[in-house]
Formats: structure tokens, C-alpha cells, sequence
């Protein structure tokens, strides 16, 4: 019984009776609260993953028909899964990335441009966020559709870009990893700026006085005060833009074509929906979810430890 | 370890890290200081609009370097838009700025050799106490930088907090590193907005006498702005009194108190009383002036007009005060008869309220020596050596500044 004792907190038993009744009481609304929530996730995320990876291990019987499958533990479809499939899972993560790269740089312009830099005039401000938010409010596939239209081989884009020697008599943007990306880019860019934008709009702008008063030149008192105050948005834009591009399979199949721009998610959908090969399916989409799992651990271990503000 | 190391900082020896040594490790040029208090600070014309509103009206000022000056005034005066200005935070419409011989006028703010003490602190919150304390020197490429931040945060008391945020500190603590923050880099001029503006009576007294103390240990200029009079007197060389973006007054303490040369400054630093009159004659060095209802004198030298309507003025504690009938006042003294309307025991004195015909409220006091002088409404008589007595411009408004004392 050394100096640690005292830090412990104080026993139920120094509490008098109404005191308990009323610890009880609250303990009671606690519980009552969490349980729906914790119902819910049962439902609708544990069981299902749990059924997923039930799933991942099936056997198809030699001789039976499409879509019937057995109870296994058929681990050869994990090493099918990766063997054949290697090439769209790595582009999913390659694409994903050089995305959420290209989103960290447009959102943060934007949201830097929003949140610091028209501080004053609030109105633009205003007019520009919304303008930030507003295609939130249109449907996403919709949204990518419009894209294609844009991009195809008769749009002004194209044209334009022939022009001006860019591209290619013959050379195209629609069915190219590049629409693949910028469609990534473009709509999952709201995810990026929106948590980039809050964490800027805190900012405490007389910071930067101060830095520049201490001799820190404009850019300077950016890299040391701004960045540094902003990566808790950062972080949060990069894993919301990271995460479900590197699952998505809407802009590869609208925007790319069936052979090079391939992404996992485009594989998945086609083994659940069109061949009916759910073992083969399931055990891809637990590769795909290991493998985040792994990469946003390794990314939070780097990153997220560190005080953030 | 730390230990010894605290032990061997100790107080700061402004012997030891004078700004030199900061040149020779290569700042830039312009940030780099020559001797400490080397240069005057001159502001010439400054103006500063925004808008329609004019928040620093053709301002000129020399602050001497090595000097402790307040700018004083009430808030919304423009006393931090002028720190600013002098910072680089804010460009004047017109006017210009120098430190010593350099222009610095149009010098952006992280090459001006200024730092300041922001009223909010502004610490970086993403810091630790030590790295906000090195951080200009850093900038500055100091090679002992953070040795000097330990310094400094020695000097302000708190070296054993070198490694907390900002955030883990108290108001008072956080106040002293944002000082640390500012001092550690040898400004040639050290700007102070209402530094201890958000600190307590108590801590408030403590840091004033404290951050006199640094001042004159280091040797640098600090223009300190308040909008508290007893803070600007007690710890200033020189006090500039501020009004709608003017200075309306400027000099030591004692001088500005004992001589107010506006209603303003008379109201606001210390109370006065003021009554109107009218000069009509002359007796040797003092001018007679007709007033409350009787003839009161003036020392020529101590009135800004000596001929027509003039408003007079005495502060409370240089009069005394009779019970009606009782009074001694001495030859050639002047003299007020009235009502006493309260009167207020304290303790150390007791304060009273006279009301004078023609005049108004006269407040006075007297020091308790045991005697009993006077109620609520009897008839009261007080007097005071006319050299005590100061004549301001007859059109001054003699409300000016009272409620802003106040407030
Ligand atoms: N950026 C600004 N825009 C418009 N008006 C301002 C601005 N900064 C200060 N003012 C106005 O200028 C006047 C002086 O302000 P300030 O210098 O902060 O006064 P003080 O520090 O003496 O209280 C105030 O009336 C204030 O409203
Ligand atoms: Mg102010």
C-alpha cells in the first residue's frame, strides 16, 4: 500500500445509500443508451463480416450448379484470390493513392483559400463552400456519368486537348487510368477538403502575427504554424479519401475500361453479381479489408500518434 | 540533470547574450540589432483609416531607447492598432517609421528588430513552452538557440516548464512565457498589448513590478499599452496619453499628473476637479480668475491661456476641507464654500462630496488624524495653494475622460 492507493478512485462503499441509488440509476440510462447502437453494429456489421468470412472459406462441389456452394474451410480460395487477382488489387491502392495525393493538394488549396484566406469577407466564403458541398447533393454515379460524357472522345476536353497537341490525334481519355483517377480525385474530393476545411476554420489567425512578428517569413509561418495546426484534418481527409477509393468500383467500371483499369472493387462486384462466385468474392473483399486495415494502422502509427491538435 | 543545469542558467546576464553575438551567426540584416537601446523609435504623421474611421490620427511620437513607455487611453482609442503599426502587422495610411536611422516604414514584420507581447499570448499551442521560447531565434538561425530560450524561461521564473504546451499552463504562467517568448530575441523595441490585461488584481501588481525589473535589467525599450492609469504611473518612464487617436498628452508620470494640460488628461489620469471662469487680471506670476463665485489664482506658467474663459482645475488630495465657521485658510489661498452632499469614512481618510454653486461636485478628502470634520449636508469650506492649481483651454469639456477613467 504505497503512494499509488490514494490515486485510486474512491469505493462504492464511501458512497451513502442515495448517492449508490443514483450512481445505479445513471449506470441503468448508460447502458440503455449504448445498447441500440451496439445492437445495430451486431446486425448490420458483425454478422455480416462474420458471414463474409464464412463465406470466403465455401467450397463449390465438383459438378454442381452455378452459385451453389458448400460449408468448408477452403483456404486454396485466399491463394487463388491473390494469385489471380494481385494486379487490380495493387492498382486499386496505386490509383487510390496517386488520388488521395491529388485531393490533398486541390482540397487543401480550397479549403485553405475558404478558411484563412477569405476569412474576412465572409460571404465568398459562404458562396464558396457551398460551392464545395453542393455536388454532396447530387448522386454520386450521376456525377460520374457526367464525367464520361465530358470525357469522351467527342467533348470539348478531348478536342481541346488534341489541339493543343496534349493528347494525341487518336489518344482518348475515356477507358485511361487517368479518367479512372480523376474520377477518384473528383468525387471523393468533398471527404478531403470538408475535415481539412474545419480544422483551417479554427485556426487562431493571430498565430500567424505572432510567427511573422518572431521573424517567420509568410511561408515559414505556414509550414510551422498552419501545416502543423491542420494535420488533424489532414489525417481525417486522407483516410475518408483513401479508404472507400481504394474499395470503389463505380469510376473504374463508368470511367475505365474492363482490361487496364481494372480495381478491385470492379472484380468483387463482377464475381458476387455476374459469375456468382461468392467464396471467390467474399475472400477477395477480406484481402481488400486486411490489406486497409493494415495500411491505415501503418498510417496511424506513423501519423496519428503524435499529439494532434 | 536538470538540476544543475537550472542551477547555472540562473538569471539572465544581459552581458552575455547581447544581440552582437545574434548578428555574427548571420541573421538578416535588417533584424539584426546594433548595441541594446541603441536606437530611438520615431513615429512621424502616422494615420491609420479604416474605412471612413480614423483609428490613429497624425500621430508623432520619439520613444527614447532604453525607456519604459505607456501608452495610455481608453479602449478603442487606437493604442493597439499603433503597437501594430510599429510591429508591421498593420500598414498606416500615411506617415512614416524609424528605428534609429532606418526606415522601417515599409519593412514587412518578420524583418522588422521588433517583438511583442500579444494580449491574447498567442502561443503556439502545437509547442512546447521551450520551443515557442526559441522559436524567433530559430528563425533568426541563433546557433544556441534553445540554451537561450532556457535562459529566458529562467528569467521569468519558469524553466521547470520548459517541456508542458501552453495549454497545461495557468493564465499567469502562459503571460510569462509569451514576455520570455518576446524578450529572448533583444528587441530593439518591445511592444506590450495590455500584457497583463487578463490576469488578476493580484498577479497583475506582482508582473507589473516584475516586468519593470526585466526592463531595466535588460536595458531594452518597451512601449507598454494599458488602458489602466495606476499600471501606466507606477511603471513608466514616460506616459503619452491617447484620445480618439491622438496623443493628448505626453511626460513623466509626476508631470503629467501634476500638470495636466487637458481635460482629458486631467480626468483620466487621477480625478480633478474642474470649474469654468474667466481671467481678469494679473498679480505678479499668477493670473486672477473669476471663479465660483469668488477670485481664485493661477500660476501664469501653469495655464495654457492667460487671457478670457479658462477652465481651472485641482486634484482632491491637494485640498482641505473645514466644517463652516471653523475654517483657517491661509492668505492667498483659494477658497470654495459649499454643501457637503457625502461623506464616506474609509478608514485611512475620509472622502467627501461638496456641492458647489456654480461648480458642480467637488470631491476632496482628508487623511485621518483622528479629528471629525463635517456630515452630509452641512455647509463646508475648502481651500488650496493656488500653486497647486492648473488652467486648461476655457472651451475644454470638463466631463472629458471621467467616464472613460471609470469604465
Ligand atoms: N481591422 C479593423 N477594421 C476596422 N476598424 C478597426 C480595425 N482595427 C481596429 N479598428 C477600430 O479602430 C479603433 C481603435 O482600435 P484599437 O487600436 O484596437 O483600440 P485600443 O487598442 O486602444 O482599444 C476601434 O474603434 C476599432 O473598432
Ligand atoms: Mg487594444
Amino acid at each position: 500500500m504505497r503512494a499509488p492507493a490514494s490515486r485510486r478512485p474512491e469505493p462504492a462503499e464511501n458512497l451513502s445509500a442515495a448517492e449508490q441509488k443514483a450512481e445505479k440509476a445513471r449506470g441503468r440510462i448508460g447502458v440503455g443508451l449504448i445498447v441500440p447502437g451496439f445492437v445495430f453494429l451486431l446486425l448490420f456489421f458483425a454478422a455480416p463480416v462474420f458471414v463474409l468470412l464464412a463465406m470466403s472459406l465455401y467450397a463449390k462441389p465438383p459438378g454442381a450448379e452455378t452459385g451453389v456452394f458448400v460449408p468448408a474451410f477452403e483456404v486454396s480460395n485466399y491463394v487463388v484470390a491473390l494469385s489471380e487477382y494481385w494486379v487490380p488489387l495493387l492498382r486499386s491502392f496505386l490509383f487510390a493513392g496517386i488520388a488521395t495525393v491529388l485531393a490533398l493538394i486541390i482540397g487543401y488549396t480550397m479549403a485553405y483559400l475558404v478558411a484563412v484566406r477569405l476569412r474576412q469577407h465572409k460571404l465568398l466564403a459562404a458562396i464558396l463552400l457551398v460551392i464545395l458541398i453542393a455536388p454532396f447533393f447530387s448522386s454520386f454515379v450521376l456525377r460520374t456519368q457526367a464525367w464520361k460524357q465530358i470525357l469522351s472522345d467527342e467533348g470539348f476536353v478531348v478536342e481541346a486537348l488534341r489541339f493543343v497537341a496534349i493528347l494525341p490525334e487518336d489518344g482518348r481519355l475515356t477507358a485511361t487510368s487517368i479518367a479512372v483517377v480523376a474520377g477518384l480525385t473528383y468525387n471523393f474530393l468533398p471527404f478531403m477538403t470538408l475535415p481539412i476545411y474545419a480544422s483551417l476554420e479554427r485556426l487562431d489567425t493571430r498565430l500567424l502575427e505572432a510567427a511573422g512578428d518572431l521573424f517567420a517569413s509568410p511561408m515559414t509561418a505556414f509550414r510551422k504554424v498552419t501545416l502543423p495546426l491542420s494535420m488533424p484534418g489532414v489525417f481525417a481527409g486522407t483516410l475518408l479519401t483513401f479508404i472507400p477509393a481504394s474499395g470503389d468500383y463505380i469510376n473504374a467500371t463508368i470511367l475505365g475500361n474492363n482490361r487496364d483499369t481494372a480495381m478491385i472493387g470492379q472484380v468483387i462486384d463482377s464475381r458476387f453479381f455476374k459469375i456468382v462466385d461468392y467464396p471467390m468474392a467474399a475472400a477477395l473483399s477480406t484481402v481488400l479489408m486486411v490489406v486497409i486495415l493494415i495500411l491505415v494502422m501503418a498510417y496511424i502509427r506513423k501519423f496519428g500518434t503524435k499529439e494532434l491538435f | 540533470m536538470q538540476t544543475t543545469e537550472d542551477a547555472k542558467g540562473g538569471r539572465m546576464s544581459t552581458e552575455g547574450t547581447r544581440p552582437e553575438a545574434a548578428a555574427d551567426q548571420g541573421g538578416r540584416a535588417a533584424v539584426v540589432p546594433g548595441a541594446v537601446g541603441g536606437a530611438d523609435l520615431v513615429i512621424e504623421n502616422v494615420s491609420k483609416r479604416f474605412a471612413a474611421f480614423t483609428a490613429v490620427d497624425d500621430l508623432s511620437l520619439t520613444i527614447p531607447s532604453g525607456s519604459f513607455f505607456a501608452l495610455l487611453g481608453p479602449s478603442g482609442c487606437g493604442k493597439s492598432t499603433t503597437l501594430r503599426i510599429v510591429a508591421g502587422l498593420e500598414q498606416p495610411s500615411e506617415g512614416t517609421l524609424r528605428i534609429g536611422d532606418e526606415d522601417v516604414t515599409d519593412l514587412p514584420s518578420h524583418r522588422r528588430p521588433v517583438n511583442t507581447v500579444f494580449q491574447s499570448y498567442a502561443l503556439f499551442p502545437h509547442m512546447s513552452v521551450l520551443d515557442n521560447v526559441a522559436f524567433g531565434l530559430k528563425q533568426r538561425k541563433v546557433a544556441d538557440a534553445v540554451a537561450r530560450a532556457k535562459e529566458a524561461l529562467e528569467l521569468v521564473e519558469l524553466g521547470h516548464l520548459a517541456n508542458r504546451r501552453p495549454a497545461q499552463l495557468s493564465g499567469g504562467q502562459q503571460q510569462r512565457v509569451a514576455l520570455a517568448r518576446a524578450v529572448v530575441n533583444r528587441p530593439q523595441v518591445l511592444l506590450l498589448d495590455e500584457p497583463l490585461g487578463a490576469l488578476d488584481m493580484k498577479l497583475r501588481r506582482q508582473m507589473q513590478v516584475e516586468l519593470k525589473q526585466i526592463q531595466i535589467e535588460l536595458g531594452l525599450t518597451f512601449v507598454h499599452v494599458t488602458h489602466d492609469q495606476e499600471e501606466a504611473m507606477t511603471m513608466a518612464d514616460v506616459v503619452a496619453v491617447m484620445n480618439h487617436g491622438r496623443i493628448e498628452q505626453m511626460g513623466a508620470p509626476r508631470e503629467l499628473y501634476e500638470l495636466p494640460k487637458t481635460a482629458f488628461v486631467a480626468n483620466f489620469l487621477g480625478k480633478s476637479n474642474l470649474m469654468h471662469g474667466k481671467v481678469v487680471g494679473r498679480d505678479g506670476d499668477y493670473l486672477q480668475v473669476e471663479a465660483a463665485g469668488g477670485l481664485q489664482r493661477v500660476r501664469a506658467d501653469r495655464a495654457v491661456a492667460e487671457t478670457g474663459d479658462v477652465v481651472l482645475g485641482v486634484r482632491p488630495e491637494k485640498m482641505r476641507i473645514f466644517t463652516a465657521g471653523e475654517e483657517t485658510v491661509p492668505a492667498g489661498h483659494n477658497r470654495l464654500d459649499g454643501t457637503i452632499v457625502d461623506a464616506s469614512f474609509t478608514g485611512v481618510s475620509t472622502e467627501y462630496l461638496v456641492e458647489v454653486p456654480g461648480v458642480g461636485t467637488v470631491g476632496t478628502f482628508t487623511q485621518n488624524m483622528g479629528q471629525v470634520t463635517g456630515k452630509a449636508g452641512e455647509p463646508a469650506v475648502m481651500c488650496w495653494d493656488p500653486d497647486f492649481t492648473f488652467g486648461l483651454a476655457g472651451d475644454d469639456d470638463v466631463a472629458a475622460g471621467a467616464a472613460e477613467r471609470d469604465a
